[in-house]
């Protein structure tokens, strides 16, 4: 295998996060706890018993942790973690454990592997592959067992003395969730895609990644130099130091790239025929306002609030909503911010606010209707709104919006507010925009009358995909269905941009789609006057953007409004962008042919 | 007492993990003893993983066996569960 600079072994995968890491490798297998059969004697055996029931109960303590502290982007996989808690105190489990450890004088761990290896048998004989696979499930939530009972649970893998490349067969969301970025330098895995948790893990803590290996975890052992090159999709199994030297000249070379486009992120987002957008970023916390300004967006295109209503038992006071969009508003000045309001279901209130469960939230009680619904919560939170006004440039932005009749109730809500506060000689800006987001197919076919309502648009990509395609993308069985680039989704976009800009109001966008590299032609081709995204997209979005034109993505735009399948449509925004943005170096370039 | 009534699993995925958690917890409530059978087979109720192996697609036939203090009850809000296909919204 040794080649002429003398690398060792290199295996060729997937670029799931581009750079490129030099370390030591820190192999990670959950699946095969190394247990050995330790007889114990016939008086040890409660006391066996004892301890396999207490590390149940850490194990169910640490889950119970880790379902606290899910992000919301991974909340849909709560219901694994819950999976794996009901595991352990299943009878096949737990008690089959408890039988062995007496029956055959074993210690806790052989008796729980043991008990495992029958439940695996059973499984492994399930039609159903859906159901046959729940035993990775079961051998996940054994090993956090395992784990304790070998006393090194203190030992986490994912936050090391010094910094490691992780290997792994593939990683669970938790594992992801574990891991400290400044102390992981790569993950390579033997499983997962471009879309793979993983990947979009390693992508927003700006690590290099290589997933798709197939073998990677077993070619490795722990200790062993590795290069992880996620720009080319490749891992280097212990090179010799003049390929290491080549690899870190190629990391620097990556770095200055970065930086360079960091640096440039002040620039604005002009085309190269004069045309302006907006950049913005989507923010949820003041802290991230550092960022915000670091990356170059000029203000924040969506400020979230569910926050303060998710993280306390008590609803917010108006005081403390005052304050906090008082703080946004002066800190991000004299950039503009968007405050949207309330956008969550009745369901998700962690205060005492209590509301019927729903069969189906997603089409239920959230968002406006809620707001409409409870004009008390609504009115607290467009008062806070309204008084920070005049303290920075604030707009305000109506989620969920399906029918004119709501934008009139909440804008009568407002007129009357601005009345009070105009009695009681509180100041708030007179001139405060109101806008609309179009996330539901509804609004879209009417959004001209919507416009003639509204200040401005900001379209919801997320959400309005879900509705249009009719998929639930956190539904395993759907989501790859999920298709920002179906030919529905594009006419959708494009008759809100018409409606728009023909009723002479702004439109923005602030899903994920706005942050993506391969849609930036897509936008500007239709004219949408702003985007707002995560602020680490900012910088290459405004690169991106720099490097169009405007004349060429509008004939761009035009093809693919025509294209019958979002194939075609891919296509012809792959050819626009390697016809078009001139300079663009792509970094395939870095990658020798194979 | 004992208490048992046929039910039909109704929703499309069938009787996987989450509405096997469903019933498996729901079952613990319950002193009485409850089994499910499904043909020849009987496993206990009270156990996921046990009903997991069951694999039964939407349509499979099963009975809810309860024996105890409040198998009566228990038999009855089991098998509303099942009717309600687990509380799953794609029936």
């Amino acid at each position: 295998m040794q080649d002429k600079i003398g690398i060792l072994k290199k295996i060729q995968g997937i670029g799931a996060s581009p750079g490129i890491a030099v370390g030591p490798a820190f192999v990670w297998d959950p699946r095969k706890p190394l247990v050995t059969r330790r007889p114990i004697r016939e008086e040890d055996i409660e006391r066996e018993k004892a301890r396999f029931r207490d590390a149940v109960e850490r194990a169910e303590g640490e889950i119970t942790e880790i379902l606290q502290d899910l992000p919301d982007e991974l909340r849909a996989y709560g219901d694994v973690f819950q999976f794996h808690r009901l595991m352990l105190r299943d009878r096949m489990i737990h008690e089959q454990t408890v039988a062995l450890i007496a029956q055959e004088k074993v210690c806790a761990e052989w008796a729980l592997v043991r008990a495992l290896d029958r439940v695996r048998e059973l499984f492994l004989n399930i039609k159903d592959h859906y159901i046959r696979e729940r035993i990775e499930d079961v051998e996940f939530a054994v090993e956090r067992v395992i784990r304790i009972l070998e006393g090194n649970g203190s030992e986490d893998p994912f936050n090391p003395e010094e910094p490691v490349i992780i290997v792994a067969r593939d990683l669970s969301p938790e594992d992801t969730i574990r891991m400290k970025a400044d102390k992981i330098l790569a993950i390579a895995t033997d499983m997962g895609s471009r879309t793979s948790h993983t990947a979009i893990l390693a992508r927003s803590i700006g690590i290099p990644a290589v997933v798709g290996l197939e073998h990677v975890s077993s070619a490795v052992e722990s200790g062993q130099t590795l290069v992880v090159d996620g720009i080319c999709g490749v891992v280097h199994i212990a090179p010799d130091e003049l390929f290491l030297e080549v690899s870190r000249a190629k990391q620097a070379r990556f770095i200055r790239r970065q930086l360079h486009i960091i640096h440039s992120s002040h620039l604005p987002a002009e085309t190269e025929d004069g045309h302006r957008i907006k950049i913005k970023a989507n923010i949820e916390l003041i802290d991230e306002i550092p960022a915000v300004i670091a990356n170059g967006a000029e203000g924040v295109g969506l400020l979230r609030t569910e926050y303060l209503y998710l993280a306390h038992k008590e609803l917010p006071s108006e005081d403390l909503l005052f304050q906090t969009y008082r703080e946004v508003a002066e800190k991000i000045a004299p950039y503009p911010v968007t405050i949207r309001t309330l956008d969550i279901g009745g369901d998700k209130f962690a205060s005492h606010v209590h509301f019927a469960p729903e069969i189906n939230p997603a089409l239920g009680l959230r968002a406006i209707r809620l707001s409409l619904k409870e004009p008390e919560l609504f009115r607290a939170q467009l008062r806070a709104i309204l008084r920070a006004s005049a303290f920075g440039d604030v707009r305000m932005l109506l989620p969920l919006v399906s029918g004119v009749q709501e934008i009139r109730t909440a804008k009568a809500h407002i007129e009357e507010i601005r009345n009070g506060l105009i009695r009681d000689g509180v100041p708030f800006d007179s001139g405060i925009k109101v806008g609309v987001m179009i996330e539901v197919p509804s609004a879209v076919l009417i959004a001209d009358h919507l416009a003639q309502e509204a200040d401005f648009f900001s379209i919801g990509t997320n959400d309005l995909i879900q509705y249009t395609l009719a998929i639930d993308r956190v539904n395993e069985h759907v989501a790859h269905l999920y298709n920002p680039l179906h030919p529905a989704v594009i006419r959708m976009l494009h008759q809100t941009v018409e409606a728009a800009h023909g009723a002479g109001i702004e439109i923005s966008v602030c899903g994920e789609m706005a942050g993506e590299p391969l849609y930036v032609p897509l936008f500007v081709g239709f004219g949408v006057d702003e985007l707002s995204m995560n602020p680490q997209a900012v910088p290459e979005i405004k690169r991106l953007i720099r490097l169009c034109r405007r004349d060429q993505c509008t004939s761009c735009v035009r093809d693919l409004l025509g294209a019958p399948s979002s194939k075609d449509i891919q296509e012809i925004l792959g050819a626009c962008i390697s016809n078009h943005l001139q300079g663009e170096e792509d970094l395939v370039s870095w990658c020798p042919l194979s | 007492m004992k208490a048992q009534e046929d039910v039909v699993i109704p929703n499309r995925l069938g009787l996987h993990a989450r509405p096997a958690s469903r019933f498996a917890l729901l079952a613990s409530e319950f002193s009485s003893r409850i089994c499910i059978q499904k043909a020849g087979e009987m496993v206990d109720g009270k156990s996921i993983l046990e009903i997991l192996t069951l694999a039964s697609p939407r349509g499979t036939k099963l009975t809810i066996w309860a024996e105890g203090p409040d198998a009566q009850e228990a038999v009855e809000n089991l098998a509303a569960l099942v009717k309600s296909g687990f509380g799953e919204m794609d029936l």
